[in-house]
């Protein structure tokens, strides 16, 4: 990213706080798009919308976080002077046709995921997919982190999953490697956040809900998962139950 | 003009996705559900309208609901695919070259096999051959096993063949760059990877479609020259869907001359 171009178009700034990005409207730099936009013909920006629609669509299927260098490597290229251009309409398409929204979970390093703006249909934790039994050990996990008090220890995750007859050591036959998988893919799709705990030896780590997690399902539903299963009324958790309804 | 989009279009746009491909009466169950999660207007009947609806608005980027045929069953599957038809579009941003060329190479032997199915064993060998970036057996293995998950191939007993996903996704490209070799199937007209071919004129015909084209024959003879069907008619009872033939191994892919049963 160090060659990037000193265009003042907006998105393109070094700046880390990221609040310049997707912004064009509003910004003064919105005729210099319209200008770059008037070189390039409709077609060609056209073609680069869709581009990137379907790029975020690939990555989205994989729940693989996109990053903006990405983006602007590999669909954008040397059509950058109109990249925020492009962008708000690729986002513009995606919640027309698709009903999915361009999220920023990360404004410092400009990190995106796409999260359906549909209303969660009654039932419908977490979007359906054919990884349905891995969304379930993710929203046991996610629900064990809630009713700790939003953070837990990983000895602690784990000895619960023990229980659960899930062992990190062992080759599960619907999850495979059951260690990777929570503490690798389910953090690099941004369900989970792994932090360690300073000062420990041997090292401990802090289990908490990433952003897309907060996304695709709410506190009100992991509460209710959890009622469920225990045969409870969600109020018995008082506090829980305070903070799922004070969360939307 | 075209009809507007509802929530329920959306949201069976976003659940075909997350599945990659979806068998008819899955995708008529969806539309059901759609249309009643979101209390708009529900006919049992109308599924094909209701994507049309979809299909005018992803027309714009190129991409499209399309319908195909299962070669192993014959049952309808819907998949969403990406129209631009010069690369591998939809899997470029997905692989690395290496395993793109790694699946070009499956490809090619799939399509070019007598049976439209190529052996692990032909594909794993070719991993070290790569020309982009040589792989190691073991890990060839895992990218054939990352292909089946994300329905690019389907595996059956150490045997691949094209995913029923892949062959309406990339039916255009195939057409276009094995254009030699490539076949369409007599009688629905389609791509043909599986197939039965004749022995006198060298048409080819999907399995489903040659069972249901003869059941009503009295003598199976080939739609385009009348010459005696020399080929087993698959069980006109279940079928073995996507299961190797264990005829017509002999031949090796190279040879392009037609397939014969
Ligand atoms: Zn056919
Ligand atoms: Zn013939």
């Amino acid at each position: 990213m160090s060659q990037r171009k000193r265009s003042k178009v907006s998105g393109f700034s070094q700046g880390d706080d990221g609040d310049e990005d997707f912004n064009v409207s509003q910004t003064p730099t919105h005729s210099q798009v319209q200008r770059n936009l008037e070189r390039r013909s409709q077609d060609q920006v056209n073609q680069k919308v869709s581009e990137l629609v379907q790029f975020l669509l690939v990555k989205d299927q994989k729940k693989i976080p996109i990053k903006r260098a990405d983006i602007l490597k590999k669909v954008i290229r040397e059509y950058r002077d109109v990249y925020s251009e492009i962008i708000n309409r690729a986002g513009r398409t995606l919640q027309e046709v698709f009903g999915l929204q361009l999220v920023e979970i990360d404004t410092r390093h400009h990190i995106y995921i796409l999260t359906s703006n549909l209303p969660r249909a009654e039932g419908e934790n977490l979007r359906r997919d054919n990884q349905t039994a891995k969304l379930g050990l993710l929203i046991i996990i996610l629900s064990f982190i809630f009713m700790r008090g939003n953070s837990a220890k990983d000895g602690a995750v784990w000895e619960f999953l023990r229980r659960l007859r899930v062992q990190p050591g062992e080759r599960h036959e619907v999850f495979g490697d059951v260690k990777k998988l929570v503490t690798e893919e389910f953090v690099r799709q941004k369900y989970l956040e792994i932090t360690p705990i300073p000062l420990t030896d041997p090292p401990e780590f802090k289990y908490q809900w990433g952003p897309r997690a907060a996304k695709e399902t709410s506190k009100k539903d992991v509460l209710r998962f959890v009622a469920k299963i225990q045969g409870k009324d969600p109020t018995f958790w008082t506090s829980q139950y305070t903070e799922a309804e004070a969360t939307p | 003009m075209a009809a507007q989009m509802t929530d329920a279009h959306r949201r069976f746009l976003q659940v075909l996705m997350s599945h990659g491909i979806m068998e008819g009466s899955e995708a008529r169950k969806l539309h059901r559900r759609c249309c009643e999660i979101h209390k708009v207007y529900y006919a049992h009947d109308k599924l094909d309208d209701f994507i049309s609806t979809i299909n005018s608005h992803l027309q714009p980027l190129f991409m499209q609901i399309r319908k195909g045929m299962s070669e192993g069953d014959g049952r309808a599957h819907y998949a969403l695919v990406n129209l631009a038809e010069t690369e591998i579009t939809k899997m470029a941003s997905d692989y690395t070259e290496n395993e793109l060329e790694l699946f070009r190479k499956a490809m090619d032997l799939i399509i070019l096999s007598e049976n439209g199915f190529a052996s692990s064993t032909e594909i794993l060998n070719l991993a070290d051959q790569l020309k982009t970036k040589k792989m190691k057996k073991k890990e060839a293995e895992q990218v054939l096993k990352v292909f089946v998950e994300d329905k690019w191939l389907s595996e059956r007993n150490g045997e691949y063949t094209l995913h029923t996903r892949c062959i309406i996704e990339m039916e255009q490209y195939i057409l276009s760059n094995y254009q030699d070799v490539a076949r369409k199937c007599n009688i629905c007209h389609s791509l043909a990877i599986q197939s039965q071919v004749c022995e006198s004129c060298g048409i080819a015909m999907h399995l489903p479609c040659v069972r249901k084209y003869f059941r009503a024959q009295t003598e199976p003879r080939c739609p385009q020259c009348n010459d005696f069907w020399s080929c087993d008619i698959p069980g006109t009872s279940r079928m073995d869907s996507q299961s190797p033939s264990k005829t017509g191994r002999a031949e090796k892919s190279f040879i392009l001359s037609p397939r014969r049963c």
